[in-house]
């Protein structure tokens, strides 16, 4: 069954994605850093919603919907308006083509995630993998 | 929605007359102290003389310049107070004068901070020239520097696109002293710049002229030039080439043959054109089936021709042979083993071979992307010579 995007379910559902996935693991084995999607609100989508995802030595060791941007500590926040993270999840846009176009704007430190770009396309992937209810 | 960056070009003989008409008052040169040696640095220094512009020399940049070489050129810099950073050399000094340029504007950052996600704001203090030595790392046109971390043995990809240069120099009659072998490890590293600017996940309709371009030049000039070093008319032709190449790929991105030539040449000391090159064929050999009409529309361009069939997959591995044979042309190895690597020293490397290359950024953009075990795979075929066939 498709899960809705973006939910509690689907975040839980890709973080068990990404704690299946070898590729991740190889790519993100020595990263530490949790992140908060934030979901912003455009013409298709009118709330603000924000997804943790708590990332670890290659493993997703929790993931929840959240209140708010401060519900939860993590080293990186990631924002954008809800068409763009349905463009990465669908794979029309690369997520670091979104970072360096500032289509997806960034907040932590650069340097760690400029030495993780794998890691980045791996969580993308995953998220391919998670059927997604899109609300159309 | 991307972008595409280019410094102004001035290309051709001669082209460094366009130095005479610079405005300006102190230029820091940044390259090597070979360049000193054969005359090139005192070539710029006349033309930007007779421009009334003072010049000092930072001629301390080392092959795969480290972090450390770049703040001692940032001390300079800081010191002189340039209006002009003129990066002169391969790419190794270009990309260092890059880094130089950057960390004089912005005291602020440190190397690795260099990234494309922020606004860095230069243009306040200096300027940015740079002037291609050698025909191949199209450094002089893209924004992206390799700077070498001594520590962790392991090269970083840092840059930002505002940090292309304002003015890009290809004059071929700097490049007319360049031995045969550093010819043909150069003019490799065009050829996989434009290939993989072709076929990697990012080319875009704006890149892929350049690189088909480039291709063909690589192909028609680059044996001349290996052969006749004052073939001119080769040398133009390569050094255009590479220009062309490196606007390509610098505006889409490099992919497997430079993720996997990053990691042999940061343990092995190897140059990066002669590493790369050499992973070329293997790394097409891999992806061809995930983008067979791009590889074939390339191997068309350079009349590479299939004897096991006409379909798509057989034309783009013909793409692989026909650079292996030019390889062999140019007297360049076509295997790691025959740069001389040990099997030991190279099996007891191969982890961290693997895990360096799966992790580099130019892996991103592979159109078939490796798992980890197809990597080491890869490592192992390209070790041995043998066509990949997984």
């Amino acid at each position: 069954m498709a899960l809705k995007f973006p939910s509690d379910e689907w975040i839980k559902a890709l973080s068990s994605q990404l704690n299946a996935s070898e590729a991740y693991e190889k790519s993100a084995k020595d990263w530490e850093g949790d992140f908060i999607f934030i979901v912003e609100p455009d013409d298709a989508y009118a709330n603000t919603d924000y997804l943790y995802l708590g990332l670890y030595h290659g493993k997703s060791p929790d993931a929840a919907m959240i209140d708010s941007e401060d519900a939860r500590e993590a080293e990186f926040v990631l924002r954008a308006p809800y068409t763009n993270w349905r463009k990465v999840i669908e794979g029309e846009m690369d997520p670091i083509q979104g970072m360096m176009t500032r289509k997806l704007k960034v907040q932590g430190n650069m340097m760690k995630i400029m030495r993780y770009p794998k890691a980045a396309k791996e969580i993308v992937s995953c998220c391919a993998l998670v059927p997604t209810d899109f609300g159309n | 929605m991307w972008y595409f960056v280019s410094p102004e070009i001035v290309f051709g003989e001669g082209a460094l007359d366009a130095l005479d008409e610079l405005e300006g008052h102190r230029a820091l040169i940044v390259t090597d102290a070979m360049l000193v040696e054969l005359g090139l640095v005192a070539q710029v220094k006349s033309h930007l003389d007779k421009a009334g512009i003072e010049t000092h020399i930072f001629d301390a940049v080392e092959p795969d310049p480290s972090v450390q070489t770049v703040r001692r050129g940032v001390e300079v810099a800081r010191e002189y107070e340039p209006d002009w950073i003129v990066g002169l050399g391969g790419g190794s000094p270009m990309d260092a004068a890059k880094a130089i340029w950057v960390l004089y504007e912005r005291p602020d950052l440190d190397p690795a901070e260099i990234n494309p996600f922020i606004t860095l704001g230069l243009r306040q203090k200096a300027r940015l020239i740079t002037i291609p030595t050698t025909s191949g790392t199209g450094a002089e046109v893209t924004w992206g520097i390799v700077l070498t971390d001594t520590e962790e043995q392991r090269k970083m990809g840092v840059g930002n696109r505002e940090n292309v240069a304002d003015m890009a120099i290809v004059d071929p009659c700097l490049t007319v002293g360049m031995p045969p072998a550093l010819t043909a490890d150069t003019g490799l590293d065009a050829l996989t710049h434009a290939v993989e600017g072709y076929t990697c996940a990012w080319h875009t309709d704006m890149t892929d002229g350049l690189c088909i371009s480039a291709i063909r030049l690589v192909f028609e000039f680059l044996p001349r030039a290996v052969a006749d070093g004052s073939d001119i008319e080769a040398r133009e032709r390569m050094h255009n080439a590479a220009t062309c190449a490196g606007l390509g790929f610098g505006n889409a991105m490099a992919s497997m043959a430079h993720a996997m030539g990053h990691t042999l040449g940061a343990i092995f000391h190897i140059p990066h054109g002669r590493t790369v090159g050499i992973f070329l064929p293997y790394t097409i050999e891999f992806a061809a089936c995930a983008a067979p009409d791009r590889y074939a529309e390339l191997a068309e361009s350079v009349g590479c021709h299939s004897d096991a069939g006409e379909g798509k997959t057989e034309v783009a591995l013909a793409l692989a042979k026909c650079i292996r044979d030019l390889c062999r042309e140019i007297n360049s190895p076509t295997s790691i083993a025959e740069l001389g690597i040990y099997r030991t020293a190279f099996e007891s490397a191969l982890d961290k071979l693997v895990d360096d290359a799966f992790n580099d950024t130019s892996m991103v953009t592979a159109c078939r992307g490796p798992s980890y075990d197809e990597l080491r795979q890869l490592f192992l075929y390209a070790y041995e010579g043998r066509p990949v066939d997984f």
